[in-house]
């Protein structure tokens, strides 16, 4: 067990007799402050789910409920002419239908009306009876294509478009003082989200206010957004999501859907249900954007990098893609480093924020780089890495990081897969069935959102319950609520009632980009130590001694000096005789500083030479993400990000028939998903250490940090067993024969 | 429903058509109404078409015996969630190809999207939330619990069933049985390995508990 740094507030526990582990070498090490905090808790809504009770938004079934659907575009581009909706009215069993569009359609499944009605089949027969007249236009939906002089034009703009640029030093000067330069291209598929639970909305009217219930990662800004689209006061709308069946980034803003189940539900005067189909998750609510990178960089022969320079085209439909050159400005010392980004538009819709956007396909191509490089250099790929570390963000030309655990990630990572198994060569191994092992770096934000509110309320009886408007997404928001609620005050999670997902509480940022925890808990646990505060106070009084000598014990209050002198925590609650709320707010964060999770991982794979599959065996997954909250949900996270990332490494890719302009992949048959028998040994490590300035528990978010190294570790593995890079997600068969085979010409 | 029928209109929508098709023996009696007489009594309403078509079956659902009206095209899932309520087996692709709609019929495991709800007819139904005995949970869902063997839980009551059905099969499955059990479900929040997990947890457990 690690040391736990001190706590600046003073709240400490009485030791527990027994409790302190370890023993002899222990000792020294100040007692555990925390009881539940950094240990493995089961969720404290576990019954919930696994008894099938967790109300998920297309849970509810609410008296006089109509069933929307969605009419979307068949066309990938066209001009609306006229939309007669009379038809379906008149259907019955059809309560109301609403125009959603009135102008130019862009991609295939746009939306251009919906109904009401009062079941899904008859709202399904309505949707054909709407009469759309479309004039049809030219559209591309191939990046490639989309980029040729002449190709229809998709926005109102070019289709290849400047999204981003950065420089710092200078490359030519780079250029002059490197002794080995190369140039590699790299390229990452259309990935789809793809929630178990498919996007959902219920709306309803009640007295000129507007309820929505959504599948959302984002309760404050889907009731912001629906403010402004119906020109209505926020004030009026109120927005709840209990229970979200997964999001990844799909369900971070206002969906179509909601809006038109708000209308219908203001037109029908009845509650309305609309839960989007598999298939419209497939081909109409986003994805994560296509990549084509080029890394053009060079190194002294030892290793030091002297230029970098990114060009990247991605392809994020109608939308504008992801920016991907992050992880190279950031993680490696370099002085001369060109980043030039664009987005590649075509008629297909729009990409979504998808679980580390940006980072995981510049890692991609940033770790594959490194890698091709340390063989260009015949250098331990590893070695190349901390060759070039940096204790600065802006590749060591910015502010110092506040705290970075990755050279300790490396080290641990490393010796636990037995880092020195690889081929010392790329590819030197024998036989049919070639093995190799990758690594790949991680860096993320996390930080948190300073401003976050909760309310702690104590009630005289002495039960406590936490609120606070943030959303459980599936990482065990309402676990370490409680858990920090119960280690603040000496009671058991379990006993905490959580209240969350719903506008009418203390404003919490969007779950998206790893912030829930480092900007819930500490508001929390800024409520909880005010809560300490006052409880002290009392028990002070009943104790007879100063406030400051009174420590928080299980249950109860304790004068330090006189240990036998304690009273119960009940005893001191009801001594407050009303229930008492406590505002906790998540602070700001200190200037001067850089705040970013690392980790790194390191993957073993065998490769066929024969069938060209790919076999994961072992992946090691270190993270340096400030004190861990939680040791059982945060492992999970990791799994869940090596086994996202996996599946998309080997498996997954949105298909298009360019003639078409359609979605091929519109079911989970077409879009392979990992299974269990996909799965390899997967070891979660952290480096446990809070972090000294981040918030007042030290912090970071786990969300994205998993999902972005695993794709390069996995295609550097390949690199190590079969000498040849792939250089392309996903790594199917077909590719890695192809590749094989275009070395074997050489 | 009962509006949509008491608004109807003259003739009969595709959707009345197919699913007087779709009702076995029911259905037969229903298109044949609608050849023959239906010509000749142009007064058949699409509404009692429907009722036709219409059966009600009768099966045993989490240890009690009930009766329910289904329709042809009715799948088993559409049953117990937009009729029965019981939401907690998952619609997540409707499709047959994630297990996310998994229950058991006399033991074996199904995907009640693709089960007709009149084939349940005289069977023995067990859902997720047949499950607890009270406060008590079923070690199949404590071993979940205890392993964290979720995130998000949507694919959770699928994927307790399908567990439920191996072990059922066979008490102590090997690690690759167990991949085979339930190689039909998909996490897709990846926690496939705390899943392993649990069941192998449970199949290291001696009894037949289950």
């Amino acid at each position: 067990m690690r040391p736990l740094r001190p706590e600046p507030d003073g709240v400490t526990y009485l030791e527990e007799a027994g409790r302190q582990e370890g023993g002899g070498q222990e000792k020294a090490m100040p007692a555990p402050q925390f009881r539940h905090i950094g240990q493995k808790i089961p969720r404290v809504d576990g019954r919930l789910i696994v008894t099938g009770k967790a109300p998920y938004t297309q849970d509810f079934y609410f008296r006089e409920m109509l069933y929307g659907k969605i009419l979307r575009s068949p066309h990938a581009a066209a001009e609306v002419i006229n939309i007669d909706l009379a038809p379906a009215l008149s259907h019955p069993g059809v309560m109301a239908a609403i125009k959603l569009t009135s102008g130019r359609i862009r991609y295939i499944g746009e939306p251009v009306a919906a109904v009401a009605a009062v079941d899904e089949a008859t709202a399904e027969e309505a949707l054909k009876l709407i009469k759309v007249e479309y004039k049809v236009l030219p559209f591309v939906v191939s990046e490639t294509k989309a980029m040729e002089q002449g190709s229809p034009q998709v926005l109102d703009s070019p289709n290849v478009q400047k999204l981003f640029e950065y420089t710092r030093g200078n490359i030519k000067e780079g250029e002059a003082q490197a002794e080995v330069i190369i140039e590699r291209t790299y390229r990452t598929s259309i990935e789809v989200h793809h929630p178990a639970e498919t996007h959902a909305s219920l709306a309803y009217w009640k007295d000129g206010q507007l309820i929505v219930w959504d599948s959302t990662q984002a309760i404050f800004s889907v009731r912001d957004q629906l403010a402004r689209v119906l020109n209505m006061p926020a004030n009026r709308i109120r927005v709840i999501k209990k229970y979200m069946g997964g999001g990844f980034g799909s369900k971070l803003g206002l969906n179509d859907h909601t809006v038109a189940a708000a209308l219908l539900a203001r037109e029908a005067k009845r509650p309305v249900k609309i839960v989007m189909t598999r298939r419209e998750n497939a081909y109409c609510l986003g994805n994560r954007p296509s990549t084509l990178i080029t890394i053009r960089g060079g190194a002294r022969k030892d290793g030091t990098l002297t230029f970098l320079h990114l060009k990247n085209f991605t392809g994020g439909g109608v939308g504008r893609g992801d920016r991907c050159s992050e992880p190279l400005i950031d993680i490696y010392r370099c002085p001369n480093v060109l980043v030039e980004e664009y987005s590649v538009f075509t008629n297909t819709c729009s990409s979504r924020p998808t679980r580390a956007p940006g980072h995981v396909q510049g890692t991609f191509a940033l770790e594959g780089f490194m890698e091709e490089l340390a063989a260009e250099l015949k250098m331990d790929p590893l070695e190349l890495r901390l060759k070039n570390y940096s204790e600065k963000n802006l590749g060591d030309t910015g502010i110092p990081y506040s705290s970075k655990g990755l050279r300790e990630c490396y080290r641990l990572g490393a010796e636990t897969i037995g880092w020195s198994r690889r081929n010392q060569i790329p590819g030197q191994g024998k036989g049919k069935i070639r093995r190799g092992l990758g690594l790949a770096t991680q860096i993320w934000w996390g930080a948190g959102v300073p401003g976050t509110m909760a309310d702690l309320k104590i009630y005289p009886d002495g039960s406590v319950e936490a609120i606070c408007g943030t959303q459980d997404i599936g990482t065990g928001t309402r676990t370490y609520i409680a858990t920090i609620i119960a280690d603040t005050l000496g009671l058991e999670p379990q006993e905490i009632n959580i209240r969350i997902g719903d506008t009418d509480y203390p404003w919490a940022p969007s779950s998206g980009g790893s912030q829930t925890t480092p900007s819930v808990a500490p508001a929390l646990r800024d409520a909880a130590l005010k809560a300490a505060t006052r409880l002290k106070a009392i028990a002070a009084k009943k104790l007879d001694c100063p406030p400051e000598k009174v420590e928080i014990g299980i249950r109860s209050f304790v004068n330090r000096d006189n240990p036998e002198k304690s009273i119960s925590f009940n005893e001191v609650a009801r001594e407050l005789r009303r229930v008492t709320v406590f505002h906790g707010e998540r602070s700001d964060l200190p200037s001067g500083y850089a705040f970013n999770s690392f980790g790194a991982h390191f993957a073993e794979v065998e490769v066929d030479l024969e069938t060209g599959k790919i076999k994961v065996i072992k992946v090691v997954a270190a993270h340096e993400v400030g004190r861990v909250v939680n040791r059982l949900t945060a492992e999970s996270q990791v799994i869940g990000g090596v086994t996202q990332g996996l599946s998309a490494s080997l498996f997954e890719q949105r298909l298009m028939d360019d003639n078409e302009g359609r979605c091929i992949t519109t079911n989970l048959l077409d879009y392979k998903i990992a299974t269990v028998s996909d799965i390899p040994e997967i070891i979660p490590i952290f480096v446990d250490s809070p972090d000294p300035r981040i918030n007042n528990l030290g912090i970071k978010g786990l969300g994205e940090p998993p999902r972005i190294p695993i794709a390069a570790a996995i295609a550097n593995a390949v690199f190590n067993a079969i000498g040849v890079h792939p250089r392309q997600i996903p790594m199917t068969p077909d590719l890695i024969l192809s590749i094989l085979k275009k070395e074997g010409e050489k | 429903m009962a509006e949509n029928i008491k608004k109807g209109k003259k003739g009969i929508s595709r959707r009345d058509f197919l699913k007087g098709l779709g009702g076995g023996a029911v259905g037969t009696a229903v298109v044949t109404h609608l050849i023959k007489p239906a010509s000749a009594a142009p007064s058949l309403e699409p509404g009692e078409l429907l009722q036709l078509s219409k059966k009600v079956i009768s099966f045993v659902l989490n240890g009690k015996e009930i009766q329910v009206e289904v329709e042809p095209g009715e799948s088993l899932l559409d049953l117990l969630r937009e009729k029965l309520h019981l939401t907690g087996t998952k619609r997540i692709c409707n499709h047959g190809t994630c297990g996310g709609c998994t229950v058991l019929v006399d033991n074996q495991a199904v995907y009640s999207c693709l089960y007709p709800a009149f084939r349940a007819e005289g069977k023995n139904v067990l859902t997720i939330e047949g499950l607890a005995q009270g406060e008590k949970l079923h070690p199949v869902q404590q071993a979940f619990l205890d392993h964290d063997a979720y995130q998000c839980g949507f694919c959770t009551p699928g994927f307790i069933m399908a567990t439920l059905a191996l072990l059922r099969q066979k008490a102590s499955p090997s690690p690759e049985e167990i991949k085979v059990g339930l190689n039909g479900n998909i996490c897709r929040c990846g926690n496939h390995l705390k899943i392993l997990e649990a069941v192998k947890a449970l199949a290291s457990q001696k009894g037949g508990m289950l």
